[in-house]
């Protein structure tokens, strides 16, 4: 098996309403990637991508010119899947499908984009609810669930129930998230909440309120991924992958289920627990050998969530956890999303946070963690998802 | 008010849900080699892999087992409810619903409390002819 390694990483600048198309915002990202690394796009042979991308990979070949592609693949499912973009780019490249594969996300949030009535385009789920339910909505709709925060809302109060978190734990890891969001000149929310801030925000679903919720904005990020002896020709700091998951898991667009079946905390074991254990056992390390963690989060919960899942703290520990300061940039012992996350940096599903991830290896993060060899990043815990292990190359 | 979103499954495990529920009972899918509920209706059993399946009638008595207070934005036809609670309930039968509670202030919400099912018919709306009859619950 090669061993594959990051090689590129691209962004768009992230903001509300760019006006620009998601092909074009595409595009310009994973552009970004080859010229990070310094590689010329018409070396692309893999595009990875997940189920919710409105970007199709054969727009993407005629866009950028891309002349052979022999690997296309797309990983469920929403916010769960953005690690497994590396996870998946990774594997093409271990078993030599392909040398050089793109992982990305674009983003246009305004109805001029891809706004439409399936549930993966852009728009509101709640505004966009049709008034025949033929799919899993009919067993939530009608009786007032429809949006990912209402959804998320009834897991994070069987999370209090069950271990005794409290909602302000959810709001501590906000205020750490847009302190260090206030620290990156990308990032979206600039400015510094504090616990009251967070308190005052409006509720959005009871324990959710505001300060917890992703943001909404356009913008687009991409990883460029090939072998580690590739990389080290190339023109930036190889970042190893060291290790990578996937786990089937229920989803918090269908309740019942998510309740009923595997991965409810870890109350039946399963899901990330099983997955987490795979991931850390096949890199030859432990949690305690991390040192900075990207944890996808649509909502705050999503970080205690998965601190407990993958490890990072005993089962039902998460808020506490938090509590103690162990998620905050510089002091914790395992900072988390020190670009700002998905309430302070911006909202791609997930796929900016692999960026931060690799700028931390390469020891250029605007929250550096000193001396950083290990990181650790994980999809959206309430979907099918996955996680990789990230490391110096030494 | 915005009419409510009206389930109208083209799948016909799902279709016998709401069926069931328009005459009068609440019932659950359940495998009938091995006996195990489930719930959203599935074409074969977790379990033992059996495709039989047959529709049983429960007991509605079950526990929330979570709950949410819902603030805007929502769907249209709960916008003017604001703030409503939105609760799952387990059932005594191991399945879980997705519901709301009647006649309990949003204070007096507690997981763990026990409830039974409210059979609750809702007018049809202007274009459609059958009344829809959700299964909501109440304290017991």
């Amino acid at each position: 098996m090669t061993q594959a390694a990051v090689a590129g990483i691209g962004q768009t600048r992230y903001a509300k309403n760019m006006g620009r198309s998601e092909i074009e915002l595409a595009a310009s990202a994973i552009r970004g990637a080859c010229a990070d690394a310094g590689l010329p796009v018409s070396a692309i042979d893999g595009i990875v991508s997940y189920h919710v991308e409105q970007v199709a990979e054969v727009e993407l070949f005629t866009t950028l010119g891309i002349s052979e592609l022999r690997f296309m693949a797309r990983t469920p499912s929403g916010g769960g899947g953005a690690a497994s973009l590396i996870g998946l780019a990774a594997l093409a490249v271990s078993n030599g499908t392909a040398e050089h594969v793109i992982a990305f996300r674009a983003r246009n949030r305004s109805k001029a984009a891809s706004y439409g009535a399936d549930p993966n385009q852009g728009g509101r789920p709640w505004a966009k609810a049709p008034p025949r339910l033929r799919d899993v909505r009919q067993w939530q709709h009608p009786f007032g669930v429809a949006s990912p925060a209402q959804e998320m809302a009834l897991i994070a109060r069987r999370h209090m129930h069950v271990f005794g978190t409290r909602a302000e734990h959810f709001g501590m890891q906000a205020v750490v998230q847009r302190f260090h969001a206030s620290r990156n000149p990308d990032a979206i929310m600039r400015d510094e909440i504090t616990l009251d801030d967070w308190a005052a925000s409006r509720p959005i679903a009871d324990p959710i309120r505001l300060f917890d919720c992703s943001l909404e904005n356009d913008g687009a990020a991409a990883i460029l991924v090939t072998s580690l002896e590739r990389a080290r020709d190339l023109a930036q700091p190889a970042v190893s992958v060291l290790s990578q998951v996937q786990y089937g898991a229920p989803i918090h667009t269908e309740l019942s289920a998510f309740f009923a079946t595997t991965a409810a905390f870890g109350e039946r074991g399963g899901g990330a627990v099983v997955g987490g254990r795979r991931l850390f056992a096949t890199a030859g390390l432990t949690p305690a050998d991390v040192d900075v963690a990207m944890i996808v989060e649509p909502f705050t919960i999503a970080v205690p969530l998965a601190l407990e899942q993958y490890g990072f703290c005993p089962m039902g520990d998460g808020g506490p956890f938090i509590e103690s300061g162990a998620t905050r940039w510089p002091d914790g012992a395992l900072p988390v999303n020190t670009h700002g996350g998905s309430n302070g940096e911006a909202f791609v599903h997930g796929v900016n946070h692999l960026p931060e991830a690799v700028r931390q290896l390469r020891g250029n993060a605007c929250n550096q963690v000193v001396g950083a060899q290990i990181a650790f990043v994980c999809g959206a815990i309430s979907d099918p998802s996955g996680a990789v292990l990230l490391g110096v190359d030494r | 008010m915005s009419a409510l979103p009206r389930p109208d499954p083209t799948d016909e495990d799902d279709a016998q849900f709401w069926a069931a529920l328009r005459a009068g009972n609440l019932c659950i899918q359940r495998c009938a080699v091995c006996g195990m509920f489930r719930h959203p209706p599935r074409p074969i059993c977790a379990r033992c892999g059996a495709t039989e399946r047959e529709w049983r009638p429960v007991s509605g008595a079950g526990e929330v087992w979570s709950f949410t207070v819902v603030h805007p934005p929502t769907l249209a036809a709960f916008a003017d409810r604001t703030p409503y609670a939105a609760v799952v309930v387990r059932l005594d039968e191991e399945v879980f619903l997705v519901s709301n509670l009647i006649d309990c202030p949003i204070r007096e919400l507690a997981v763990g409390m026990r409830v039974e099912v409210a059979l609750t018919q809702v007018a049809a709306g202007e274009d459609v002819d059958d009344d829809l009859v959700l299964p909501l619950f109440r304290r017991m």
